[in-house]
């Protein structure tokens, strides 16, 4: 990659190169049994150049000629806007403690064993489950270099056990399941087996519920699956800076309920989604976006928080091209309100613990509205059975701006996001009439 | 290249192997707004090995393509520690060919200079449409050239072109945002995406018409959805449950799609295939060297067939439908839709209005997605229906509804079929494969709606 920049040094006035190479092997069940065993190795190389004041980009996976590739940005910087920034000389970058060695100890046979004992437990909870799961691990190594002296480079490694089963019916189809990711290797299949234990559990008689607004808990699996997506989007410092965000003009302000706080931390040890630095090398930090109801900071690329006249939050992300802003991990505060004292105060209401499609509403407006994938009603306090046929839509301004309460206990989902459960006082729900 | 894959092929102790090299260059252009925010080229070499032992898979992907055997060898290793019975895979005839990408007018040979003018343009028509406060584009178009090779003696390179091309316009008022999209694609064809001067105006107009639009009442509906809606209706609702890999091992989901079974009345037919040509799901052979086909999922209301790999259909006694796709070298094949429809019936949508007393007309596409029972799409225009004329517009709508009722309640089928080409389905990690999906206008009774 030395070779990369030279080359292009001698063209341009800044350059950048970032390379990025992974191994991964996962391992599949499908049908409750091992399907399939794969090794996944990549490696790519991408050129970012500044010349003329305009950013060229390219990238390569797999091996490239380094004078094709700076040919290939060379080719892009004249249509391309006004670089803001400078790439970052010498940072200093605090350890974070994201590679265990340990993965390299783990062997397909223990993996299998893993998911083996995964399936097996919730077949005996619930004989005619048909799971599917994988079970994956990897190492990650990243290595960013540019013209202005600036250097860093790191490995991650990662593990994650995940679990999806359907139990079906007649014409009746439920799915259930969970997942856990950490940088060091997952030994116990139980955090899994108990949650969609609990699913299970919860979602074994079908009863109806009516057309009308209610009451709404959201597990955290349906604080992530309803209500995520529009606030990412709202915290993006790009659509904050396109104007298309409904928070723009809103920092200082207070938007939502003072009992909600959410942030946005890369330190946190052994997180899949943290890192020394950021994919342009802006270290990495932890940055309040909503401090007990109030707007406090968007997040942040080089070229964004530039254009913005504000610092990078290092969130410079890339998903296939150039950086930006993306969140690590999402943190929302957790409250003092335990779940069983969320569902006895309910007399008629509904548990959301999946909520499908909910992302393909009006994501900038807030506006979300999906099918109940998996929910409970609750009657008089008590879960009395998993409902159907049923979708809810609302707003997450409205839902966030008054909480009835949040929840005392906290959980991770999927890796991304720990969230505790959040108690909506009310929110529209419609459903077949039968 | 075809004797250097055939000798790495040769003498390994495996009921299948199967090689895949990939070359790509793809083209991405981003605005946001008036900032053109990327334009940028990603050139990528990959390859994967996948090998079936003893009814096992193992798949190795990688970016460097020297040490084949050894690669190999480790895919047939990986087999092995799965494989415990014996496998079943569908016979086909081997196949040596060399396919061209037929294009009109290739996007990749188009100048930068000249993409970038067409999308100032239409960028300049949102931009500039009152109360509009920015704009998304996301265009990109890639040249892909694909070649597999198997143990069975096949050898097939693929060269193939897409474009795809997704416009947004967003507008703002006291706080409230709104946005319509429009997405168009093509399979190497750059003139599909000129000339769209009025159709951006337009829709630039109707986000702006949004702002002021009220949100629609949760509940159900009768509902009337366009050819562009429909098409994903078709395609998630059950295009999805079509798949057999997710039936074949799931002796309860067998059970409920039996063919032979009845899922909608007799002027209901919903067809897949690739082998219908020059659309964006269309191939001449899949990522198993299968030739494509059209394959009819339901006709006249009734079950008939389904949507296989090999591997699938030899495991459900059935024949293959050339249905196996990877989204590129990273992926084993799975199955995947192509080109999915709904054939035209005979019903004008005036008559199909005319007798709604309260209904929902919902346009246009903007996401969807399946449980295989559960389906929920969005339309991103909405209008009332009463007393059979178009009302007032609304605000965009969720639908939502179990397969297994929906189809049966399609009560009338229109005879504008039209095919749409900007979608990109995802299945698992495997995603934006390149579909299409359309349909006529069709009229479903009870649709559930979601409420604002």
């Amino acid at each position: 990659m030395e070779e990369i920049l030279s080359r292009a040094k001698k063209v341009t006035e800044q350059a950048e190169v970032f390379q990025i190479s992974s191994k991964r092997t996962p391992v599949h069940f499908q049908a409750n049994r091992l399907k399939q065993i794969q090794t996944k190795e990549s490696a790519s190389t991408a050129l970012r150049l500044i010349k003329g004041g305009k950013i060229g980009f390219s990238q390569a996976s797999g091996f490239i000629e380094p004078e094709t590739l700076v040919n290939m940005a060379m080719e892009t910087y004249q249509f391309s806007m006004p670089a803001k920034f400078n790439f970052p000389s010498s940072n200093v970058y605090s350890q974070i403690d994201i590679f265990d060695p340990q993965i390299d100890e783990v062997t397909i046979d223990d993996m299998v064993e893993l998911g083996e004992k995964l399936i097996t437990a919730m077949r005996q909870h619930t004989p005619d489950i048909l799971c599917e799961a994988s079970v994956t691990k990897g190492i990650i190594s990243v290595h960013i270099i540019n013209s202005e002296g600036g250097e860093a480079s790191y490995g991650k490694s990662f593990f994650d056990l995940s679990l999806e089963g359907v139990l079906i019916q007649n014409d009746d189809m439920l799915f259930v399941g969970d997942s856990q990711s950490s940088c060091r290797p997952i030994f116990n299949f139980k955090t899994v087996a108990k949650e969609v234990t609990r699913q299970l559990e919860l979602a074994k008689k079908i009863v109806s519920i009516s057309t009308k607004s209610m009451p709404v808990i959201f597990t955290p699996r349906g604080v992530a699956s309803a209500l995520m997506a529009p606030l990412v989007s709202a915290f993006n410092g790009k659509i904050v800076l396109d104007g298309a965000s409904p928070l723009k003009d809103k920092r200082g302000e207070k938007v939502f309920d003072e009992n909600f706080s959410l942030w946005d931390d890369a330190t946190l040890p052994y997180q899949i989604a943290s890192c020394p630095c950021d994919d342009e090398e802006v270290p990495s930090q932890r940055t309040p976006l909503i401090d007990h109801g109030v707007v406090s900071q968007f997040l942040y690329d080089l070229q964004t928080a530039a254009l913005a006249n504000t610092q990078s939050t290092g969130n410079g992300s890339r998903h296939g091209g150039l950086p930006t802003p993306s969140p690590s991990s999402l943190i929302i505060g957790e409250g003092d309100v335990p779940f069983r004292d969320m569902v006895k105060d309910i007399k008629q209401g509904l548990i959301i613990d999946q909520l499908m499609g909910a992302e393909q509403g009006n994501l900038l407006n807030g506006d979300f509205s999906g099918n109940v994938l998996l929910g409970y009603k609750v009657e008089g306090g008590e879960i009395v059975g998993r409902v159907k046929d049923t979708m809810v839509s609302g707003n997450v301004y409205q839902v966030l701006k008054q909480l009835e309460a949040v929840g005392q206990e906290t959980r991770w989902v999927g890796g991304l996001l720990r969230t505790p459960c959040l108690y909506c006082p009310s929110l529209s729900v419609a459903t077949k009439a039968g | 290249m075809r004797d250097e894959l055939a000798d790495v092929l040769k003498g390994h102790n495996a009921d299948y192997v199967e090689i895949r090299l990939e070359e790509s260059q793809i083209t991405r252009i981003i605005y946001r707004g008036e900032r053109l925010e990327e334009v940028g080229t990603t050139s990528s070499v990959g390859g994967n090995v996948r090998a079936l032992v003893k009814d096992g898979w193992g798949f190795v992907s990688f970016n460097h393509a020297d040490k084949l055997r050894d690669k190999v060898e480790l895919a047939i290793k990986q087999a092995r520690l799965v494989g415990k019975e014996d496998s079943k895979f569908s016979q086909i005839e081997p196949v040596v060919d060399i396919v061209i990408a037929k294009t009109k007018r290739n996007p990749t040979t188009v100048p930068l200079a000249s993409k970038k003018q067409l999308l100032d343009e239409y960028n300049d028509i949102i931009l500039s449409t009152p109360k509009i406060q920015t704009s998304n584009i996301g265009y990109h178009d890639s040249r892909r050239k694909i070649t597999f090779a198997n143990s069975e003696g096949t050898y097939i390179e693929q060269n193939k072109l897409d474009l795809n091309l997704r416009l947004t316009a967003i507008a703002t008022e006291d706080g409230q945002v709104q946005q319509i999209g429009l997405s168009l694609g093509s399979q190497g064809d750059f003139s599909a995406i000129e000339g769209l001067q009025d159709q951006v105006r337009e829709m630039a107009q109707r986000a702006v018409r949004l702002l002021s639009a009220p949100h629609a009442k949760g509940g159900e509906y009768t509902v009337v959805l366009d050819p562009v809606l429909a098409g994903v209706f078709a395609h998630e609702a059950f295009g999805h449950l079509s798949e057999s890999d997710f039936v074949y091992e799931n002796q309860r989901l067998c059970d409920i799609m039996v063919l032979g079974r009845r899922f909608g009345d007799e002027h209901l037919n919903i067809v897949d295939g690739a082998a219908v040509p020059g659309l964006r799901g269309s191939y001449k052979y899949d990522d198993e060297g299968v030739p494509a086909a059209k394959t009819y999922l339901i006709r006249e209301g009734i079950l008939e067939s389904r949507l296989h790999s090999r591997e699938t259909a030899a495991k459900m006694g059935e024949m293959p439908t050339g249905n196996a796709r990877a989204l590129n070298y990273v992926f084993p094949p799975i199955v995947r839709m192509t080109n999915t429809f709904i054939e035209p019936g005979s019903v004008s949508l005036e008559d199909m209005l005319s007798d709604i007393k309260e209904g929902i007309y919902a346009k246009d596409w903007y996401g969807g997605t399946t449980s295989l029972e559960m389906f929920t799409f969005s339309a991103a225009e909405a209008y009332m229906i009463r007393n059979g004329k178009l009302a007032e517009l609304l605000r965009p709508v969720v639908l939502s509804g179990n397969v297994f009722v929906t189809l049966n309640n399609i009560n009338a089928i229109g005879n504008d079929l039209q095919m749409s080409q900007g979608g990109g389905c995802g299945k698992g990690q495997q995603v934006p494969l390149p579909v299409s999906n359309g349909s006529p206008h069709i009229r479903i009774r009870r649709c559930l709606i979601g409420g604002g």
